[in-house]
């Protein structure tokens, strides 16, 4: 789904955000991206949402080199992609049917199939009781949800997210993550940049650790293999 | 939103959903915009009021012209012929051939000025009544003032021109036109600089109306790059500042109209008077109905080619960080 060949990005001013990173995501997989502020996590998102275009090397999305997708093409491109944003990026002029609304009424969709989809992305999240408010009345968890919801209204095959948990207590931060697994579950790959170690531990998914731009850690099967015991576990409890 | 049956949900084809789409977005985005208007409606109002009157300038001025000419061109019709008679034509045949003149169809009256009253009216007016002693003749012929009728076409009056021409008695004939086609010229080169001047207006309204958009989107920068970070085009976050533009322009045509139209309501009941005054009933003429087309479309073209120029020029800029 994503194949991180290589990549160098330079800011102006020389500084390297990420130097020669490869990584591979496939299909279907929740990875966790961690590291200090500074290793590069931002910047590997940002360059997977063509915010920023890498200095040398190939991002291959979902088959697409994004060194041949144009500036035209970029909208688009984006459409494919389901964004999270730590600070929720959410349209305060709007009520969160509106917000959630939005990338389908980018795409051009119906008013009345637009709706549908909005009320069973609201379902996910458990909003769909306050479709009608507007962001400001909603908590910041509450807040994240309607963002997630966006983010998945027009079902990308790829999430991204930056730090989704970062303005989070505990709790909400799990509530997220379990929204993540979901998606997750029913096939939808999922790179979430993250610094909260004792969280993604819960969750036991891979996880890749950034440095100074490098790959440090890439801890894998085991994880994910702890991680399904741990919600059979939890499945039996409930 | 009225109930669809379902079969007819399942029957209505995809591309069909896609314009019906289209256009609800194009409706809703036009909507919305208006709608944002009416949240700041002092501002709102400003921006529309300078509009209307930069609109309403050349609008009132074309009127006054407008006017100016139906007034000259009523003039042309009651303008005197001067008949100069041959100098042996006698006092008696001159105030038969008057008579005759005067009972044309094309003619409403006729005056004969004989010689000697001309040159006492000359004596008195001219200052040269010292002079005019020495003469033993009178030089001045006997002279017909021929008004023609008031139905005359111009057509007609060139046909009248040249039939008194023809007459044997008369040496020739004058029409003092020259003031009027001067007085014409000078409505010619009026309207010519309003023109111009509504040109210059027109730029100055690109200019208004684009700095007010410069500024809305300076105000929604946050807006615009969250919407093109989900996937929003160029085309789409500019859309709603061109229909910002479209309603600017729109609502300052039309309250140009109204400025238009109030001020020949007020202007309606002196203009009356005078022509009252002048024993002439003059129809004041307002603004017809593509005279108001052309003002509105004006509004709405230049409020979306200034909104236009902002939304290319800044929008660009405006990239997700």
């Amino acid at each position: 789904m994503i194949r991180i060949e290589e990549v160098t990005k330079r800011y102006p001013g020389g500084h390297d955000a990420l130097r020669g990173l490869t990584l591979h995501v496939d299909k279907g997989e929740m990875v966790f991206v961690t590291g200090h502020s500074g290793a590069g996590k931002s910047t590997l998102l940002r360059l997977i949402a063509l915010i920023d275009r890498p200095t040398n090397g190939q991002v291959i999305v979902d088959g697409q080199n994004t060194r041949k997708i144009t500036r035209r093409r970029i909208p688009a491109y984006r459409r494919q992609i389901g964004m999270v944003f730590q600070d929720h990026k959410l349209l305060y002029d709007r009520p969160v049917f509106d917000n959630v609304a939005l990338p389908l009424v980018i795409a051009g969709i119906g008013h009345r199939e637009a709706a549908r989809k909005v009320r069973a992305a609201l379902d996910q999240v458990s909003l769909l009781h306050k479709e009608k408010q507007f962001p400001e009345t909603l908590s910041s968890g509450e807040q994240q949800r309607v963002g997630i919801a966006r983010a998945i209204v027009s079902r990308p095959k790829l999430l991204i997210a930056d730090e989704p948990t970062g303005n989070l207590d505990p709790d909400l931060s799990l509530e997220v993550m379990r929204i993540f697994r979901r998606f997750n579950e029913v096939g939808v790959t999922l790179l979430i940049a993250s610094h909260d170690i004792a969280l993604i531990d819960q969750l036991g998914c891979r996880r890749i650790a950034l440095a100074d731009g490098q790959l440090q850690v890439d801890e894998e099967e085991d994880v994910v293999a702890e991680y399904a015991e741990r919600l059979e576990a939890e499945r039996g409890q409930d | 939103m009225a109930a669809i049956k379902t079969s007819d949900a399942l029957a209505a084809p995809r591309k069909t959903g896609r314009i019906s789409g289209w256009f609800v977005l194009h409706l809703s985005t036009a909507v919305a915009a208006l709608g944002r208007l009416s949240r700041q409606p002092f501002a709102s109002l400003m921006t529309v009021l300078v509009i209307a009157v930069t609109l309403a300038l050349p609008a009132a001025m074309h009127v006054v012209i407008k006017n100016a000419q139906s007034i000259s061109a009523s003039w042309d019709n009651a303008l005197d012929f001067s008949v100069y008679l041959h100098t042996e034509v006698t006092l008696e045949q001159a105030s038969k051939l008057a008579d005759i003149v005067a009972q044309r169809a094309d003619v409403e009256n006729v005056t004969l000025i004989p010689a000697d009253e001309a040159l006492a009216e000359f004596r008195e007016q001219s200052g040269f009544g010292d002079a005019l002693d020495y003469l033993t003749d009178n030089p001045l012929p006997h002279t017909l003032v021929v008004r023609p009728g008031s139905a005359n076409t111009e057509v007609s009056m060139g046909l009248l021109n040249e039939e008194l021409g023809n007459l044997p008695e008369a040496d020739f004939v004058q029409v003092d036109t020259e003031w009027v086609q001067r007085f014409h010229a000078i409505l010619n080169i009026l309207e010519r600089a309003i023109m111009m001047g509504a040109g210059l207006l027109g730029v100055a309204i690109i200019v208004i109306i684009g700095n007010t958009i410069r500024l809305d989107i300076q105000n929604r920068r946050e807006e615009i790059e969250v919407t093109k970070l989900i996937g929003a085009s160029n085309a789409f976050v500019r859309r709603p500042f061109l229909y910002i533009g479209l309603w600017y322009g729109l609502g300052g045509g039309l309250l140009a109209l109204a400025l238009v139209g109030y001020g020949m309501y007020a202007l309606a009941e002196p203009v009356s008077r005078l022509s009252g005054l002048y024993e002439s009933a003059f129809d004041v003429l307002s603004l017809d109905f593509p005279e108001s087309l052309i003002i509105i479309g004006s509004g709405i073209a230049l409020g979306l080619v200034g909104s236009w120029i902002a939304a290319a020029r800044h929008m660009r800029r405006i990239e997700p960080r």
